[in-house]
């Protein structure tokens, strides 16, 4: 339930925009949130919902980006994609995997007014 | 309550410092210095009652057993979206400097932020502050009941005369753990995250500066029993240690691979028990690699003390690694000096 955590951070973060950039309702929110990141998302809704209630982010939509998850693989010395940290690589069948992307958690832009 | 993430009062806590070094045993001895801890300096909003709305930032934690009221001097240069001092309500300070009737101002604003930014920053404070000292912070994290207080117990005494020991205790709730890791004589400080999953590296610094480590010694972060939520956040350790008791199962590291991924070394505990389980130690191992190929293995048994030297070896090798020009204090000065 770390979700709750993270739904705090991000609102935490559109507070302190909200100063910088000085808007006052937050209406859509763009997050890119890789395949490792340890989010699931259906629980960061919910929790977001939850922890804007009230706030200058209530009733904000979440727009979630899934992004690949990508690896660097030692015996081939080439990048491949996975679906999971214990995945092996497509080409050789080996494990040397140098992950690359795949636990990006970050906000990327906001609608506002 | 607060009303902007709706955590109780009292919901995180960390213990005195005069309790964290055992020389205080007064009933009631938890005390609140975090009424609430924000895992990043959020922004409270306020609504007045005559409906209009500000917010204030704080950076810190305070401790308070109401809700929020304060001098309105604090809230003065905070109203940012309208001005009503005087009986003005100017609606000018809106995004876009004007406001317009039936007219949105909606925009959008690129701020390309990493959420867990603030937790990283407060573990990249802890990190420098642990660095200048020479003290190497280990954050031990694994299921609950897997054995990482009475490996901890244990280990202290190994490290005893070799190593300064100090000692953050992470549960939801009591001060149990830290009682058992004080009976050793090594410092120790409990925190309660209340209904939180894990330790963040806000709490952590608190915590730090509560219980003053010695320099070059090494301090344990005993993390929530948790092999989900801890994996995500930093707390400025040099390195994870995961703790894989032998009775959980050998395809742990798959079944949570975030927290495999994550540590630097994986520590077996309960090899005593392996002559009555179908453990198979081997897969087990194999499990971890192929989620984190650099993962080093060390087999223990805190009962029978199997592998504790080398686990005790490891650490101070991994002390002087991370701090070669700060040498830990001589054994002697140890023994001596407490």
């Amino acid at each position: 339930m770390h979700e709750m955590a993270i739904s705090e951070s991000i609102l935490g973060i559109l507070e302190d925009e909200a100063r910088r950039q000085s808007y006052r309702r937050v209406k859509k929110v763009w997050l890119e949130i890789g395949p490792f990141a340890g989010i699931e998302t259906e629980a960061l809704r919910f929790t977001f919902d939850v922890v804007t209630k009230g706030t200058l982010a209530d009733s904000a939509a979440l727009e979630i980006v899934a992004t690949d998850a990508r690896a660097w693989c030692l015996p081939c010395e080439r990048s491949v994609e996975i679906a999971q940290r214990f995945d092996c690589c497509p080409i050789c069948g080996g494990h040397q995997l140098q992950m690359t992307s795949g636990d990006e958690m970050r906000i990327k832009e906001l609608e506002v007014e | 309550m607060c009303t902007v993430c709706g955590c109780g009062s009292g919901e995180t806590r960390i213990e005195s410092a005069e309790k964290s070094n055992g020389k205080s045993r007064s009933a009631g001895g938890l005390f609140l210095t975090n009424a609430h801890v924000h895992a990043a300096d959020q922004a409270h909003e306020h609504v007045h009652a005559d409906g209009t709305r500000h917010s204030h930032g704080h950076a810190h934690s305070h401790p308070h057993d109401h809700d929020h009221a304060h001098a309105d001097a604090t809230g003065a240069d905070a109203h940012e979206y309208h001005r009503h001092d005087l009986g003005l309500i100017d609606y000018g300070q809106g995004p876009a400097r004007a406001h317009a009737p039936g007219l949105t101002q909606a925009r959008m604003v690129q701020i390309e932020q990493d959420i867990l930014g603030k937790n990283n920053a407060y573990a990249a404070a802890n990190r420098a502050f642990l660095d200048q000292r020479g003290i190497l912070a280990l954050n031990l994290v694994s299921s609950p009941g897997s054995g990482k207080t009475t490996l901890l117990v244990k280990l202290i005494e190994r490290l005893h005369g070799r190593l300064a020991v100090a000692v953050i205790e992470g549960d939801q709730q009591t001060s149990n753990d830290a009682e058992r890791v004080r009976a050793t004589g090594a410092p120790a400080i409990q925190v309660n995250t209340g209904k939180g999953c894990h330790l963040d590296a806000h709490m952590v610094g608190h915590a730090i500066e509560h219980l003053a480590p010695k320099d070059g010694s090494v301090l344990f972060i005993e993390n929530v029993g948790n092999l989900v939520c801890p994996a995500a956040f930093d707390l400025g350790e040099a390195h994870k240690v995961v703790i894989l008791s032998v009775t959980e199962g050998e395809d742990k590291p798959l079944k949570y691979p975030d927290m495999f991924a994550a540590a630097g070394l994986m520590v077996l505990s309960k090899t005593d028990l392996l002559p009555h389980l179908d453990f198979d130690v081997g897969a087990a191992i194999a499990n971890a690699r192929k989620v984190n190929p650099s993962i080093k293995v060390l087999p223990v048994s805190a009962r029978t003390g199997d592998g504790l030297d080398s686990l005790a070896q490891w650490i101070m090798a991994a002390r002087t690694m991370s701090f070669p020009a700060h040498p830990a204090p001589a054994a002697a000065a140890l023994v001596q000096g407490g």
